[in-house]
């Protein structure tokens, strides 16, 4: 099949396993997000998808040929690290034609083709500057296109935005986003921001101590985690502990919720609630008992932090639908079953 | 880290010192030499104040210019030789682990406590026939019999880029060191393998380190000179040691002293050379 398929792959440094038995397909023309905290493995993931690390164990397949001990050089890919890596001797016309130097492209062939990524990176005319000479968005500009000279099968990004300021760093994820779809190009990025992830990816791949814990489409990520770390490391959400009897009614800080599903056998779990589907009404009617603690006011939204049960719970609302609670004042909390993700504890 | 330039008389008091010495051990010594270069030898003693240019004249001939010309060209290929093997070895080494770096700086700095006359002798030893390395060729069955290898240019050549080594690895370690290593990382990405990455991205990114070793290397080679006479012919002599037969045997200061300036002006000539070529080069 088309694209990149990693088959069981392991990576061991001594008796430390970075990377344990990770299975991914991603199909041609996708564009998918390793996210996960520092340590977890994605940055090894990827350099073992580079051939800059060689696995352990397991197959790497790029279009159906074995690709898993085949130099890097080999590979046709172009990859961005997260220092850049921009040749310090060359200019920025030199960086970019520096692949198609190296496969022995012709000097105007070269030529053309460096104008014409120049042009999609909008840099026009910077072809005989020095990089230094470059902000950091330019250079960032530059990395990229240098990655694409060859038109790569393969696109990887190492953290490639995070020497970047906030505001330049969210305008630059849209731009590569809407460059990968223009291109087609399958597209890999590691990643620790979440919000990178949501913005970019097509699939994004939630991995931890060298695992992956969860590969899906953003929105199924963040509506339904797979566990609660996967719940817990993509934006903000409630945890909260659960009981079941033996007919599946789950009891829930001491109040029953109606129409949970729980799986058969389940006795006892954890529920992930995102705040935006916590709703605070009066005390009483089957709502549990709470006690607002804390109001965050942040203008665009208000975290409202309330303590029920012994357990702090955040209630995230817009301004137009602003709770009229204050600190300390008695409240109930409303979960709907739809909007809460039943998972093992 | 940056600071402001010196403002008052006052910021250049810590340089009065090393300003000192240099006048006291070297601009001194230097000017006297200059002076005696023109002085007139005097075959009785020593040598009388005068002011003449016999002794530049007598350099002028084409025995001097043979020695001067082979004195350089040994010092040139000692530099390039040093850099040659020093640059791959010593990116190899940065790249290693710890231990293994920490292991060879010992043993290199180790080399550099070997005085120039041990050195020479160790390598004479090395090179003869009766207990040198041609003996162990013949015990592996490469030799039919044991040769002596010295006197000879590549016993003196041997020699030198083995002491002059050691320096060229500590003086290309640190900025090896600080090379980026996804500098090749992202080459190989972009498909070169690791030999062309070598020489497309860290040969050139080091150009300025490489060309200011060579310059040093050069310069140290060409102040040898016990090993050209201890390995060498008289025609693998270098200037150094004609300076120091004509200021120690032959009690001839003034023409020493000519030769000695005649020598710094030339290298300072051929440094400065190669200086502005590399800034040209670079414009480029």
């Amino acid at each position: 099949m088309s694209g990149l398929t990693l088959q069981n792959v392991t990576k061991e440094f001594g008796t430390f396993t970075a990377v344990k038995n990770v299975d991914l397909t991603v199909p041609h023309g996708t564009f998918v997000c390793l996210l996960g905290p520092s340590g977890c493995g994605k940055t090894t993931l990827m350099r073992m998808i580079a051939g800059l690390d060689l696995p352990t164990d397991g197959a790497i397949r790029l279009d159906g040929a074995d690709i898993t001990r085949v130099p890097t050089h080999k590979r046709d890919l172009g990859m961005v690290f997260q220092s850049l890596a921009l040749f310090p001797h060359l200019t920025v016309g030199e960086n970019i034609a520096y692949s198609l130097r190296i496969r022995g492209v012709g000097k105007e062939d070269q030529k053309k083709r460096v104008d014409e990524l120049l042009s999609m990176i909008h840099l026009s005319g910077y072809a005989d500057r020095p990089v230094a000479k470059l902000s950091g968005g330019q250079r960032q500009r530059v990395a990229i296109a240098r990655a694409l000279a060859i038109s790569p099968k393969l696109f990887l990004l190492d953290e490639p935005l995070s020497a970047l300021d906030a505001k330049l760093r969210e305008a630059m994820q849209v731009e590569l986003r809407q460059l990968q779809q223009r291109l087609g190009i399958t597209t890999i990025v590691v990643t620790h921001d979440q919000r990178e992830a949501m913005t970019m990816a097509d699939t994004v791949v939630v991995m931890n101590s060298g695992e992956i814990r969860q590969a899906a489409a953003p929105v199924e990520i963040y509506r339904r985690p797979a566990d609660t770390f996967v719940a817990d490391f993509i934006g903000m959400t409630n945890l909260i502990d659960f009981s079941a009897d033996s007919a599946g009614r789950a009891t829930v800080l001491g109040t029953v919720v109606e129409n949970l599903a729980v799986p058969a056998g389940l006795s006892r779990g954890v529920l992930s609630v995102r705040p935006e589907d916590v709703h605070l009404t009066a005390p009483g009617h089957g709502a549990i008992d709470a006690k607002v603690t804390f109001v965050r006011d942040l203008g665009g939204t208000i975290e409202t932090f309330v303590e029920g049960g012994g357990k702090q719970i955040v209630a995230v609302s817009m301004p137009n639908a602003r709770p009229d609670v204050s600190v300390g004042q008695d409240v109930g909390i409303k979960l709907s079953s739809d909007a809460c993700v039943v998972l093992k504890s | 880290m940056r600071r402001e330039a010196p403002q008052r008389l006052a910021d250049y008091g810590p340089l009065l010192f090393p300003a000192g010495m240099l006048i006291v051990f070297f601009v001194i010594p230097f000017a006297t030499m200059i002076a005696v270069s023109f002085f007139q030898r005097d075959p009785a003693g020593f040598y009388s104040t005068a002011f003449v240019f016999d002794n530049y004249a007598r350099f002028l001939s084409l025995f001097f210019g043979k020695v001067l010309g082979f004195s350089l060209f040994l010092a040139v290929t000692v530099a390039i030789c040093c850099v040659v093997i020093a640059v791959p070895f010593t990116y190899l080494l940065s790249r290693a682990r710890r231990r293994t770096q920490v292991l060879w700086l010992v043993a290199l700095l180790s080399v550099l406590s070997l005085s120039e006359v041990i050195i020479g002798f160790a390598w004479s030893t090395l090179f003869s026939r009766t207990a040198g390395i041609t003996n162990l060729l013949v015990a592996i069955g490469l030799m039919s019999e044991p040769v002596a290898l010295n006197p000879s240019f590549g016993a003196v050549l041997t020699a030198m880029v083995y002491q002059a080594l050691p320096y060229t690895v500590l003086v290309l370690y640190p900025a090896l060191v600080r090379l980026d290593p996804t500098l090749t990382e992202a080459a190989r990405t972009l498909g070169a393998s690791p030999v062309k990455s070598f020489f497309t991205v860290v040969v050139p990114a080091l150009r300025n380190t490489i060309v200011a070793t060579l310059i040093m290397v050069f310069i140290f080679a060409l102040g040898s000179y016990l090993l050209p006479q201890i390995l060498g012919r008289p025609q693998h002599w270098t200037l150094s040691v004609l300076i120091t037969d004509q200021a120690i045997y032959q009690s001839n200061m003034p023409f020493a002293a000519a030769m000695a300036v005649f020598l710094v002006l030339v290298t300072l000539g051929l440094v400065g050379l190669t200086l502005i070529a590399t800034r040209k080069g670079e414009a480029a």
